[in-house]
């Protein structure tokens, strides 16, 4: 180890050089290998596109809120969708759902938060240099941005963007004829993910490889922070599953383009049939589904991998069952994979096989539920510190308990009959997944900005923007869960036009004004963090009083992270409030050798280990001097 | 795609554990199986399904088989001749290999030629297209997979290939030995299930 040390030095000191040129501006802020660099790159790229993909959703909520309203003030925008009455077009309305759940859950949810803290956090927290490959990671990001551009053209073509779901299931997204959505719009979409793909796989294989590879000396895996475990698990669950959205985009572009039939069985449109034969709709929906559940935790792992070391920090107390939650989370990571079909239940699958998946889903709950209560007896009795990433954290736990709770309902092959494609299920996955992932990105970056930026944001303004949005999407989503049970389905463009059904207008409206207030207050959040990249008061290096490595770096990193040596750990990260400890928190640079008066028995046994290691170190250095 | 981490510039020595480039390839390789267990499972899910085209599988699928075999015994003859640097032999078996490797791609040509004038097409009952798919995604990373050989080709050619910087010559080694065995993977499961 010590002669990768002596090697990385060298390195570092090559970095050190480059300094001295002055790193051109395309070097430095576009071309960047640096992972610090990147992770901005892909913070402030998935700001842009929550910023679209929220406003998108206001549109559409404006349509359900106030189906008779006339929206003729957005003909600026949104021109011709339009009408001359001033009502939103109904094919456009679905290219907004279709365009709000694909940006959200891929663009910001997927890039925006694995791709930031990912890349940020993994290698100041394990203690290396930079990402195992600088390339690769630059080429991630540069896919991901070309599937924005590709994505971003899409919504302004003539034919609009692609409307038919985010799940885009043929035979309505493989037919242009279907909708004039399943055009141009598609095959952009289509082309738009392959790279996002690519930029993923490119990531995800980057972020394994540094970790399994590039750890400091004495962090072991048992010593990693939560964050870097929950990282890791994701990069996994997206090397397994991603490639398998590519397979069913593929055979979908074949079946689009060059005239197969893996989709597509025999179909007349106007009394004409299509050359298609003998394919199955059906067999789209298993394969994308094996990617499409996994999402949903590659979405949401790395939020409660933030959330766990925001809380155990602010809390002031190591975290809760620390190996409870590594565990609980690769059992998160392997269930993952064997629950697909519960996307199925009313696809004519075997109700025999609905009850196998039923089974399965629900053991999820348990992993689950074992998180929710480490997170809450950490905060048991702690110390508790209420910054702006606490309360999000928090947040994160409150959403993500009571949209967890309306999974067990809907992992019911039974109940799943009523509740399918409704606002129930509407409201489940935007508490548990869009929510609770959210607050968790919001959470990071209100704790990790001061090391991003070497600033600080303030405060205050976080207060009011996380009591708004806390509030702001309870208001959203808990009255959609009634729509739901009352059986109004998703995606629908209006419920007005029969008596029958307008039964729920009012609420409707007020959760299109909750939704749009919570989308205005997320400007707050905006300014306090444009504002304080520049103006922001300075940070100190370790403002949170954190135990992790990356608060050992100097108060704005540079190439290479640390100036000199990279810090050795000694500890797992979790000391806070030590028994007899000085301070209330033991950074995992210290040796037990130097905190005689908090150690336990055993770790007393440690300080052995630690004298054996720095031995073996300077006969390993001797013997590179030779 | 399969070239990325080719052109990264050389990331640390670590004593302890693998080489980052070479785990990376390990993780790609991870990712390429995940693609073709997608396709596998389509077609058994699709195939259960029934409406089903019986058709003879193309007799060139043999031929490429032995071919592609008989280039994994010339490869791991390089990779050995390169451990014990008796370099002249590594360039012999490395020409050999991507020749072999050529005539792989021309023979799954053929077989889709075959295809053909059995009137069974790309289109049409997917039965048959599952066939094009499998051949022609595996020839895709195939191909990756020769540049990669020639690549090698060159740097034997310049002496570059000895026992003191084996890394590329293990990675090729191990990608060409992946790509064989996929498509052998991929050979029977046909075999079985056409």
């Amino acid at each position: 180890m010590a002669t990768a040390e002596a090697h990385i030095d060298v390195h570092a000191h090559d970095d050190h050089h480059d300094d001295h040129h002055e790193q051109s501006f395309i070097s430095k802020y576009i071309f960047s290998m640096d992972h610090k660099m990147i992770a901005k790159q892909y913070l402030i790229t998935g700001i842009i596109w929550a910023i679209i993909g929220a406003a998108l959703s206001a549109i559409f909520r404006l349509q359900l809120g106030f189906p008779e309203a006339d929206l003729g003030w957005l003909r600026p925008i949104l021109g011709k969708w339009i009408s001359a009455e001033g009502a939103l077009d109904p094919e456009f309305y679905l290219a907004l759902v279709t365009m709000h759940g694909t940006i959200m859950v891929f663009f910001v949810l997927t890039a925006g938060l694995s791709g930031t803290f990912s890349n940020f956090l993994i290698p100041l927290q394990i203690g290396a240099r930079d990402m195992a490959s600088g390339f690769m990671n630059m080429l991630s990001y540069w896919f991901f941005f070309i599937a924005s551009v590709i994505m971003l053209i899409s919504l302004f073509i003539e034919t609009g963007p692609a409307s038919g779901g985010w799940v885009v299931y043929p035979p309505l997204s493989a037919l242009p004829q279907a909708m004039s959505g399943s055009g141009l719009g598609m095959t952009m979409w289509l082309v738009a993910m392959v790279f996002f793909i690519a930029s993923s796989l490119l990531g995800g294989i980057n972020y394994v490889s540094t970790v399994i590879n590039l750890r400091t000396k004495g962090m072991t895996f048992s010593r990693l922070p939560l964050t870097i475990w929950a990282f890791f698990l994701t990069a996994v669950i997206g090397i397994l599953s991603f490639p398998v959205l590519f397979a069913a985009a593929l055979l979908l572009v074949f079946d689009r383009s060059f005239g197969t039939s893996f989709y597509l069985s025999e179909i007349y449109i106007q009394g004409e049939a299509l050359p298609n034969v003998g394919g199955s709709p059906i067999l789209y929906q298993h394969l994308f589904w094996f990617l499409g559940h996994p999402e949903v935790y590659i979405v949401l792992l790395p939020a409660l991998g933030i959330t766990s070391e925001i809380i155990a920090t602010n809390s002031r107390k190591p975290i809760f069952g620390y190996k409870a939650m590594i565990i609980s989370m690769m059992g998160i990571t392997f269930l993952s994979f064997i629950v697909w079909a519960h996307h199925m239940f009313v696809s004519g699958l075997n109700p025999f096989l609905g009850s196998i998946f039923m089974f399965l889903t629900l053991i999820i709950a348990v992993p689950s539920a074992v998180k929710v209560f480490n997170y809450l007896t950490t905060l048991w009795k702690g110390n508790i510190i209420f910054t702006p990433a606490m309360l999000f954290s928090i947040g994160l736990v409150s959403v993500f308990i009571s949209g967890g709770i309306t999974g067990i309902f809907l992992g019911n092959s039974a109940i799943d009959i009523q509740l399918h494609d409704t606002y129930f299920v509407v409201a489940h996955f935007h508490l548990v997944m869009g929510a609770a992932s959210s607050f968790g990105l919001l959470a990071g970056v209100y704790h990790w900005f001061p090391k991003m930026f070497g600033r600080m944001m303030d405060t205050k303004l976080g207060y009011i923007h996380f009591w708004l949005t806390f509030i702001g999407i309870y208001s959203v989503f808990f009255p959609m869960h009634y729509i739901g049970i009352a059986g109004f389905p998703r995606r629908y463009y209006s419920f007005t036009n029969f008596d029958a059904f307008s039964g729920f207008t009012d609420l409707n409206m007020f959760i299109s004004i909750a939704a749009i207030a919570t989308f205005i207050g997320q400007f707050i959040f905006l300014f306090n963090f444009f504002y304080s990249i520049f103006r922001g008061r300075k940070a100190p290096a370790n403002p949170w009083n954190s135990t992790t490595l990356e608060w050992t770096t100097p108060r704005v990193p540079g190439h290479g992270n640390w100036p000199g040596e990279i810090p050795k750990v000694y500890r797992w990260p979790y000391d806070y409030s030590k028994p007899g400890a000085e301070e209330d928190f033991i950074p995992q640079t210290v040796p037990f050798s130097q905190t005689m008066e908090s150690n336990l028995p055993h770790e007393n046994d440690e300080i052995a280990l630690e004298k054996e290691m720095e031995a073996e170190e300077i006969v390993v250095v001797d013997a590179n001097k030779h | 795609m399969a070239e990325n981490y080719k052109l990264v510039d050389a990331p640390v020595e670590q004593p302890l554990s693998m080489h980052p480039k070479k785990f990376a390839l390990w993780l790609f390789i991870v990712t390429v199986v995940m693609i073709f267990a997608a396709f596998t499972s389509a077609h058994i899910v699709r195939q259960a399904d029934g409406d089903w085209l019986i058709y003879d599988l193309p007799s060139m699928l043999w031929y490429t088989s032995g071919i592609i075999i008989l280039s994994s015994v010339f490869m791991q003859w390089a990779y050995i001749a390169a451990k014990k640097d008796k370099l002249e032999q590594v360039k012999l078996a490395l020409g050999i290999t991507t020749i072999l490797g050529i005539l792989f791609l021309f023979g799954q040509l053929k077989a889709w030629e075959q295809m053909v004038d059995a009137n069974v097409y790309f289109t049409g009952n997917p039965a048959g297209s599952f066939l094009y798919i499998f051949t022609g995604i595996h020839a895709l990373h195939l191909i990756s997979g020769v540049i990669y050989l020639i690549y090698m080709l060159i740097s034997s050619l310049r002496n570059k290939v000895h026992s003191e910087n084996m890394l590329n010559m293990e990675m090729s080694s191990t990608w060409w030995h992946f790509l064989g065995g996929l498509w052998i993977y991929l050979f029977i499961f046909l075999l079985l299930n056409h």
